[in-house]
């Protein structure tokens, strides 16, 4: 047990934890935008791994990583198109749209990259993000190592928790999105518009989810893989609820998760305790279902979450 | 201009059954755009699949054994989808079953008659717990049942795999995949010289049943109406929770049944890639069959062929063989915008201006 | 009052639905100052042509003019914009945020910020002008209905409405509570403000509006002065077509208790004082109206006695105490329920209607045996219902939902009466109802009264309970506070209690809220 404490009590093991978390935060906080304005956008693991695919393809032919996460968060703008297309124009099934999305999104992730990089043996693969210290901050004894010497990605991240938090509750376009997603009809008897609103926050949330995307294999990874997203999106959802459709709530909870992922990579390599590595992967889905169980999701969910409007319905 | 959509009161049956077709052609039409830019011909690239899934005897056959797992995960989604319990764990619960059924098929010490009705019903078993455990989540502590069950889809895998490379490793080869069942709990073939197996006939008989269930019997009028109103079937004296966690065995047991038809039919193991993704295509066969369990069948039959066909297309194309994959994920969206249709009116109008 | 051009005129409004004609060749003129009675049965098209002058509905063919100027209208955010403000029948407003919030939705603010000051300062000044105040930072969560559609009318007059559309305001309101209302509707108007005023109820309508516009069938059939001269009569004539036979009480003295309520104890709202438990008695052939202002333990009280929610006490059924509290046991035990939100908790609105009509007895013969259903006897059971309570379309196979309100409610008391109750509660039978059906419902509760059915009768409309019940209840905040029988009742002792309690509880509540 003391050596399983002295893995995780290292200066390592929290700025890997930061690093993991980040593609959550990315993820989640655009989820609370969908969610906050009433649309549960279920395409996220999809537009993730697409994105993912699409930044990784132009970082590998222009060299440009900056370029890429551009990419990556364009891809990620459309695909919050077509879930608005579908759920908020068309007024679909929530559910069973933002699973048409993610299987439509990941089979041309994989179609893709196998029609542009082939069958190769060895992974194609592009020079990283560095990390950027930041001088002065970086070197406060652990503090620094940990927040203050990471990607540029990771800063941004943690900026958007605050600005994200400022535009839902601190601005009109925010308090519009919150009604829409509370109570749509109050909403356009207000003169605001449910669908573009709802348009809008999925359009947030697909750029967002592109950039954590863009993260994974340009910042956490060096290589694009089939399953470098693997439920990472799905976790988000669930650290939406966990939050309570909070920002700032819901960055606490992908920090949380992030040292989750840390600690079953350590335990991996570290062989400090005898079980099969495959269970050590397990961990991050276990503690999302443990996680879901704490916090029963109607108490704080958005009164109109997963309910489409029509205004000429009768 | 703007859209509007208008109720439908009234559609025809021959309406409603052109729907699926009409969301299949759809699906084909555009990605015929990513076969195009696979640099081949959409048409023949359709033909080689069609061919390689229907092209005689053997091919048919084949089609047929690949779509009784995608049959038996409709039925899974299908009987949940109208509890409007969203099991999207088929997958999870196949490899339950898969695990069941492997397990019980290795053990010499049980009676050889015994082996193939024990794999059936603690297969079976296996998947109807994997999805009762989710909906008693659901119901207990209103945990998103969609959530819920893709994260168990992953628990479950990374178990299997946990235990492929530890207590069922083959010790000969080193292989990660279990041992080898026993002759005598392999499905019998229906067919000489194919790979029609029992399992192809049980997912016929599920599907007859889970018909009759739906549609005769009081427990298929139960799901219906708590799937469309718990409040109402409340009030009516229906026991929601309860119809839930039954509706739940019932789907779980038919993904279950899916796993043991792929180990004593077709692998006699099992291993890592047991399950190219059934579990998820059962989504798509269930809503192209408009949740109804006799149009499960030709759905199933339709995404067999696309995976049958895919493989060969993709020999002789250099066509990514992904492409079954976007086939299935936009025949989904598809056939939701059909569904619309079916009880909506699209109108299309220009806003007038109300100025003289 | 300023002459010239009117207002508002609406001309020659057209607006279909599919192949429904929802408002045919509507005019509509309304002046400064005045208010405008718009009357019609459901489905007459009032609302219809409300929406379209709030920009929620376009129009198919038609102008509207403001002050003489065409506008277009295509959404409620041209409507605010040209002074239309809209107060909506169930409060459009949302539960978790403060009235201050609510009141800064879709109000195109200076800057990012949202502008607290100014809101506040509105709030006063609107408190001022029309006697309406509300605090800024209440939850509305924690708002009286009453509350709710005040803050609705500030949330109108914050916008700059100088045109404001009432959508049966009084529907959920006690009789004190409406006066307020009429009290801050003169106010408006003596500032100008042109108030379309749309409701059912006749002596309202005629209390407090200039002209009356009579809607049938999706056309204006009429246009009065309320010169005082009309009769609730001749008004409900012109909105149904037809003559009327309102249904009569016949005096019958009460039989044996049926159902026997003892110390139900409905669940106190987080942490409040304990209420005096409740008890009740049902008779055999005795109407039992419960009144009081929705929100006070109605749903509660009827879904405790129907089994769906059972709350501590005892329920004994023809003296026979009943165990196990399910709504099963009590269906089978003759008591049948007909809950107010018919499409939510009654009805299946994707199922076939005959699936909706035998939704509590699919699991019993005939309609099923040994776990399987006889669709034909389902059939034959819908079509029977379908023709002795005429309900339209008379096709059993059409999806619930697609069938009028009135016909809903038609086809749940049809398979509620089907099989005889011997105890029947019934939330709110008329809501939403038009003049003739709700004349065909109270004409079966009252047959099925004279034949010696025990029947609890919950309505937020005073004038229905009073019309209807042998004796009246109220139900305040969890208690039962007043019993009379009806030939007593005080219409005045009846309001007070669904308002205030009991004197004591309501002097004790002044206290807490000084």
């Amino acid at each position: 047990m003391s050596a399983l404490l002295e893995q995780v009590l290292q200066v390592g093991f929290f700025a890997a934890a930061v690093r993991l978390a980040v593609p959550l935060m990315l993820g989640a906080l655009g989820e609370v935008f969908a969610q906050r304005s009433g649309v549960m956008n279920l395409g996220i693991e999809g537009i993730m791994l697409l994105a993912s695919m699409a930044g990784f393809t132009v970082a590998f032919f222009s060299g440009s990583l900056w370029l890429a996460v551009i990419a990556a968060a364009v891809t990620g703008l459309v695909l919050g198109l077509v879930m608005a297309f579908l759920c908020v124009l068309l007024g679909l099934d929530q559910t069973v749209a933002g699973i048409g999305v993610t299987m439509t999104a990941s089979g041309l992730a994989y179609f893709s990259y196998r029609l542009i990089f082939g069958e190769g043996s060895i992974p194609p693969a592009v020079e990283p993000f560095r990390t950027v210290p930041i001088p002065g901050l970086s070197s406060i004894p652990l503090i620094g190592p940990v927040f203050f010497n990471q990607f540029a990605l990771t800063y941004i991240a943690f900026m958007l928790v605050p600005l994200a938090a400022w535009i839902l509750y601190r601005t009109p376009a925010g308090l519009a999105l919150r009604t829409t997603g509370e109570n749509p009809y109050a909403a356009a008897s207000a003169g605001i518009s449910v669908g573009w609103t709802r348009t809008r926050a999925l359009m947030i949330g697909g750029t967002m989810a592109g950039l954590a995307g863009a993260y994974l294999n340009l910042a956490a990874f060096s290589s694009f893989s089939f399953g470098i997203v693997s439920g990472r999106g799905w976790i988000c959802l669930a650290l939406v609820a966990l939050g309570r459709w909070n920002p700032w709530l819901v960055a606490a909870a992908a920090l949380l998760f992030g040292a989750v992922d840390a600690l079953q990579l350590r335990l991996q390599t570290s062989g400090a305790i005898d079980v099969p590595y495959q269970l050590m992967l397990m961990l991050p889905y276990v503690a999302t279902l443990i996680a879901m169980i704490l916090s029963s999701r109607n108490a704080h969910a958005p009164a109109a979450l997963m309910m489409p409007y029509r205004s000429e319905e009768r | 201009m703007h859209i509007s959509f208008e109720r439908r009161y009234e559609s025809s049956v021959g309406f409603n059954l052109m729907l699926p077709l009409a969301a299949v052609i759809a699906s084909l039409v555009l990605c015929s755009g990513l076969i195009l830019l696979g640099g081949a011909n959409p048409l023949s690239a359709y033909t080689i699949i069609a061919k390689t899934a229907f092209g005689g005897r053997f091919a048919i056959t084949e089609t047929l054994a690949k779509a009784a797992p995608m049959i038996l995960t409709g039925l899974a989604a299908a009987i949940a989808f109208r509890a409007r319990f969203w099991n999207i764990g088929g997958e999870g619960q196949l490899l339950l079953g898969a695990m069941a059924a492997a397990y019980v098929g290795a053990l010499a010490t049980l009676p050889a008659f015994s082996l193939i009705p024990l794999m059936i019903v603690l297969g079976a078993a296996g998947g109807a717990l994997g999805a009762m455990l989710p909906a008693f989540l659901k119901a207990r502590f209103k945990v998103d049942d969609v959530v819920s069950t893709l994260m168990l889809n992953f628990i479950i895998l990374y178990v299997m795999l946990a235990l492929l490379s530890g207590p069922w490793k083959d010790t000969a080869t080193g292989w990660p995949d279990s041992p080898d069942i026993l002759r005598a709990a392999e499905f019998p073939n229906l067919l000489r010289g194919t790979r029609l197996h029992l399992g192809v006939l049980i997912a016929g008989i599920a599907s007859l049943g889970a018909w009759f269930l739906v549609r005769r019997t009081t427990l298929g009028f139960s799901i219906d109406a708590v799937g469309e109103n718990p409040r109402a079937a409340h009030h009516a004296g229906h026991n929601v929770a309860r119809v839930t966690m039954i509706t739940a065995a019932i789907s779980g047991a038919m993904a279950g049944l899916a796993g043991v038809g792929e180990v004593a039919g077709i692998q006699f193991q099992v291993m890592g890639s047991i399950s190219p993704g059934y579990g998820y295509a059962g989504l798509v066969v269930a809503m192209l069959a408009r949740l109804n369990p006799l149009g499960v069948v030709p759905a199933a039959i339709f995404l067999a062929a696309i995976t049958a066909g895919a493989d060969e297309m993709s020999r002789q194309t250099g066509v990514p063989v992904f492409l079954a994959d976007v086939i299935q994920g936009v025949t989904l969206i598809a056939m939701l915008i059909a569904l619309m249709f079916s009880t909506h009116r699209l109108r299309l109008g220009l806003s007038r201006k109300q100025t003289a | 009052m300023a002459d010239g051009a009117p207002l508002l005129e609406m001309i020659r409004i057209d607006k279909r639905f599919g192949d429904v004609v929802a408002n045919r060749a509507v005019d509509l003129t309304l002046r400064e100052g005045e208010v405008l009675g718009l009357l019609g049965e459901n489905g007459a098209g009032k609302t219809t042509l409300m929406n379209v002058l709030f920009g929620l509905y376009r129009p198919d063919a038609g102008e509207i003019r403001i002050r003489g100027k065409p506008v277009a209208i295509a959404s409620p955010a041209d409507a605010i914009a040209h002074g239309i403000g809209m107060v909506h029948q169930h409060a459009h407003v949302v539960e978790r945020h403060t009235v201050a919030e609510n009141l800064l939705v879709g109000w195109p603010g200076r800057g990012w910020g949202l502008d607290q000051a100014h809101v506040r300062q509105s709030l006063m000044r609107i408190g001022n002008a029309y006697g309406l105040t509300l605090a800024p930072d209440r939850r509305v969560v924690n708002l009286s209905v009453g509350e709710k559609q005040r803050l609705e009318i500030i949330k109108a007059l914050y916008r700059g409405a100088h045109i404001l559309i009432l959508d049966e305001p009084t529907s959920v309101l006690t009789p004190q509570q409406s006066e307020g209302l009429f009290k801050a509707i003169r106010a408006l108007t003596a500032s100008g403000v042109g108030v379309v005023y749309i409701s059912h109820k006749l002596n309202e309508v005629r209390a407090i509006t200039h002209r009356i516009v009579v809607m049938r069938r999706g056309a204006a059939v009429a246009n009065l002065d309320n010169d005082g001269t009309l009769t609730n009569r001749q008004l409900a004539e012109l909105m149904c077509g037809h003559e009327l036979n309102p249904a009569r009480r016949a005096p019958r003295a009460p039989g044996a208790v049926r159902l026997d309520a003892r110390e139900l104890r409905l669940r106190p709202a987080e942490h409040g004082p304990d209420r005096t438990p409740i008890n009740l008695q049902l008779r055999a052939g005795e109407i039992v109206g419960l009144a009081g202002v929705s929100g006070n333990g109605q749903t509660a009280l009827a879904e405790a006695l129907a089994g769906v929610s059972p709350v501590p006490g005892t329920i004994a059924l023809d003296g026979k105490v009943v165990r196990d509290l399910c709504p099963r046991a009590m269906s089978a035990l003759g008591l049948a329920y007909i809950p107010e939100d018919r499409l939510g908790a009654g009805l299946i609105a994707s199922l076939p209607l005959a699936s909706s009509l035998v939704l509590a007895r699919v699991n019993q013969p005939p309609f099923s045996r040994f776990g399987l259903i006889n669709w034909s006897a389902i059939r034959a059971f819908a079509k029977r219902q379908i023709d002795t309570y005429s309900i339209r379309p008379d096709n059993a196979s059409i999806a619930t939902g697609l069938f009028s309100g009135g016909n809903q409610q038609k086809a749940i008391v049809a398979r509620e009466l089907a099989f005889d109750p011997r105890v029947l509660i019934i939330s709110q039978p008329t809501r939403g109802l038009d003049v003739s059906a709700t004349e065909f419902v109270h004409g079966e509760l009252m047959k099925l009264r004279d034949r010696g059915c025990a029947i609890l009768l919950i309505s937020d409309d005073l004038d229905e309970v009073l019309q209807l019940a042998d004796r009246i209840v109220v139900l305040y905040d969890g208690e039962l506070v007043l019993e009379a029988l009806a030939e007593r009742a005080d219409r005045g002792a009846i309001g007070v209690a669904m308002t205030a309690g009991r004197p004591s509880v309501a002097t004790a509540r002044e206290e807490l809220n000084t």
